[in-house]
């Protein structure tokens, strides 16, 4: 039957298409589907990494096209390492990486594991929570910025009102100690949602059953959630943390919107100093190489993740 | 029948030769490439008489001050063609010139005997040569600017004010003539009640991101004695960036962000500055002239309650300003310079440039500035002429932009995040410059 529907098939297909499609293999015709895909991918992906790579060697300039490039060897990747505010880059970097994620975990998994408990009107405060994750980031940015306003702002008044302190006292923005913190309550603010959505996700994923055989064996709640909640739902948990990891490692638009590195250097980011160095300061070579090592920092430790998350999984 | 066949065909061929007819001027359209500002609406009216005149449509294409400089160094270093003509900032002549980016103007200049004698000195250094000094034009100076200060006139001139400030300072509260006494009178009013509202010293310059805390901390350090190198050695900087008057100077621009600005003015520039002042926050604002107009026509802080006044003086004596404004130039890689060449020999016409002081632009021609008439004719017209007379810039080498870079970051660590010294801030401004130069082969 199935053999006499293919015929009619063939036979209705018209003779020149069908005599080509008969000429290629099942592999061809594969290849033939996802080369424009490939093609695309090398174009803007693959091509752009390695001629970074060539540039991360050079002097060259995006300004001065017509001056000869040279060719540095290794002496770019030498003074980045070397160079003290990029290595205060990273540590801001990886400072606001390490609190974001920690407090968008916590706070994600806990509220998901309140969604999971199916209260009266548990979808309607679902959609309130995941508002903020909906919004653009430049929205969110000026938004926020208008809050922090120690003369008008809103969240100086309120922090006002609970501390004490005069509102113009309270200088998210500008104090050298709060500005930092001011970035990770707006991205807190901003992706827990989505952390929450992931550890939902993974919460819904437990079958119904495994708590029913805990309950005839009489575990506690607590029990249940160390024995049950929590390992299940970790492979879920540790993805959320990688997306954020890496979403956060590269943050670029908030900490431009809400203080564009400032006051000082306190809150420059090493993705702010890369784009100061190759857009603004135009030292291409320099700025590949600075790409590359921040390229390679996070493809490792990505890996590494992976394969610990992997491990997870199989447990 | 016929008829009606002659009349449709007749119809078409009119509205064919209508639109070839406009597709023509269309084509003809210059670009002129420019910053958001409030200039840019005068010029767009200025501009409406060289249409008139030629028949050459012009099209805008203004970038807010922010991302100005991204956007457009960005169009020129990939050789776009957006931009016929384009009023570049005055630290961009250098690396244009060099790069190719902009058409030399010499023999265009010999040839309608337009002559840089003819424009106020300091903007022909400025805006139009490069390099420096030397008779090689790329622009024609076309919007005068320079850091000067206004003031509230009539908290000023509130008699309990100056009793009080009288018995506190020892002298009359007024324009303050040196860096001491506007440092005195932002003490005075910071966190003063007036009128009901809290008040603040002053408004400075302390954007991070592009150049306003360098634009800012330089008016004031030139006055306290910084040099940019030793002017018979160039590209000596030791001694000169960081000596004991630089190092004083900075020392004080952080003291006057610390005592008297309003709160949270941790990254403020040119916008925040006009906000300041317009909502009745400060007493006194520092900004660049082109302010000036906006402000004088506000209902609330304008008319005769704002004065305007010279950057003051320096411990010594010294008074400079920084300036700002930018010349017209057309690019190389347009398609239309011979239509673009036309607009800068109009532009530079006396009665062009007579209007386009009229409607808020700030004209470099002599001959408008230096009329008899020309002092009174709006209430700020005085303080640009002598602001104008004592200018200083910035570098304005093709590495402009990382030696900018540089300053934001050490002065923004040191002034508003109060980071090191103002030594370690200059010892390190000298130490990055030098690398600056070195890559450029200059040293």
């Amino acid at each position: 039957m199935l053999n006499r529907t293919a015929e009619n098939v063939a036979r209705a297909t018209p003779e020149p298409l069908a005599r080509k499609v008969r000429g290629i293999s099942d592999k061809g015709l594969a290849w033939l589907f996802i080369s424009p895909t490939i093609l695309l991918l090398l174009a803007i992906n693959i091509f752009p990494l390695f001629w970074a790579i060539y540039l991360s060697f050079t002097n060259f300039r995006a300004n001065r096209p017509n001056e000869v490039v040279k060719n540095l060897g290794l002496a770019n990747y030498q003074r980045i390492l070397g160079d003290q505010d990029i290595w205060i880059a990273m540590q801001t970097t990886a400072h606001f990486v390490f609190w974001t994620i920690l407090l968008q975990t916590l706070i994600g998994f806990t509220l998901a594991w309140l969604i999971d408990r199916k209260f009266r009107g548990h979808a309607f405060w679902t959609t309130i929570i995941l508002v903020p994750m909906m919004l653009s980031p430049a929205v969110v940015g000026n938004f926020w910025r208008f809050l922090y306003e120690p003369q008008i702002g809103l969240f100086s008044y309120a922090v006002s009102f609970v501390t004490r302190i005069p509102p113009t006292d309270i200088q998210m923005l500008s104090n050298v100690s709060l500005a930092p913190w001011s970035i990770i309550i707006v991205d807190t603010w901003m992706w827990t949602p989505y952390v929450m959505l992931i550890c939902l996700a993974g919460l819904r994923s437990i079958p119904e059953y495994i708590y029913e055989a805990a309950e005839v064996d009489r575990a506690s709640n607590w029990r249940q959630f160390w024995s049950i909640t929590l390992p299940m739902a970790l492979p879920f948990i540790m993805l959320a943390v990688l997306f954020r990891g890496i979403e956060n490692f590269k943050m670029f638009d908030m900490v431009t919107l809400l203080t564009g590195g400032g006051p000082g250097s306190t809150t420059e980011v090493a993705s702010i100093t890369l784009k100061r160095q190759a857009f603004e300061s135009w030292r291409t070579g320099y700025s590949s190489a600075f790409a590359i090592i921040l390229f390679v920092a996070v493809f490792g430790l990505a890996n590494i993740y992976v394969k610990a998350l992997n491990k997870v999984k199989q447990r | 029948m016929k008829s009606s066949l002659k009349l449709a065909l007749g119809l078409t061929s009119a509205i064919t030769a209508s639109t070839a007819v406009s597709n023509v001027a269309h084509a003809e359209d210059l670009t002129l490439c420019w910053a958001a500002w409030d200039p840019a609406n005068a010029l767009v009216e200025l501009s409406k008489d060289f249409t008139k005149e030629t028949g050459i449509g012009m099209k805008f294409e203004f970038v807010p001050w922010t991302n100005y400089a991204d956007r457009f160094l960005n169009e020129l270093n990939s050789h776009g063609k957006l931009c016929d003509l384009i009023i570049g900032d005055s630290q961009w002549i250098g690396g244009s010139a060099e790069n190719g980016h902009y058409v030399k103007l010499n023999d265009f200049f010999d040839k309608e005997k337009i002559s840089m004698d003819d424009f106020v000195p300091a903007t022909v250094v400025g805006y139009s040569e490069w390099p420096k000094n030397t008779p090689n034009y790329w622009a024609l100076p076309a919007m005068g600017d320079v850091v000067g200060w206004t003031y509230r006139k009539d908290w000023f001139s509130k008699p309990e004010l100056q009793k009080e400030f009288k018995e506190k300072y020892g002298w009359d509260l007024g324009p303050p003539t040196t860096f001491d006494q506007l440092k005195q009178i932002a003490e005075f009013f910071q966190k003063r009640e007036i009128d009901g509202k809290t008040v603040y010293g002053a408004s400075i310059y302390t954007e991070r991101g592009s150049e306003g805390i360098t634009m800012g901390a330089m008016d004031v350090l030139y006055s306290f004695g910084f040099q940019y190198e030793n002017p018979k050695k160039p590209y000596e900087m030791e001694g000169f960036v960081n000596s004991e008057k630089s190092v004083k100077g900075l020392e004080f621009y952080k003291a006057l962000y610390d005592c008297c600005t309003p709160p949270g003015a941790s990254n403020s520039y040119m916008g925040e500055g006009v906000d300041a002042f317009k909502s009745g926050q400060v007493a006194m604002h520092m900004n660049f002239a082109f302010t000036w107009p906006g402000l004088q026509k506000d209902e609330n802080v304008g008319g005769d309650k704002i004065g305007y006044f010279v950057n003051p003086k320096g411990p010594d004596g010294d008074q400079f300003a920084q300036l700002g404004g930018q010349g017209i130039s057309v690019v190389s890689y347009s398609d239309k310079q011979e239509s673009a060449l036309k607009y800068i020999k109009w532009f530079a016409n006396k009665d062009v440039q007579a209007k386009w002081w009229s409607l808020g632009g700030y004209s470099c021609l002599n001959a408008v500035v230096k009329d008899p008439a020309f002092p009174a004719s709006q209430p700020y017209a005085q303080t640009f002429l002598d602001s104008m007379a004592i200018v200083k810039d910035f570098w304005a080498e093709p590495s402009y932009a990382p030696l900018l870079q540089a300053s934001q970051k050490r002065f923004h660590d040191y002034v508003v995040a109060g980071q090191g010294s103002s030594k370690d801030a200059l010892d390190g401004l000298v130490k990055d410059w030098t690398q600056v130069f070195q890559d450029d082969g200059k040293m």
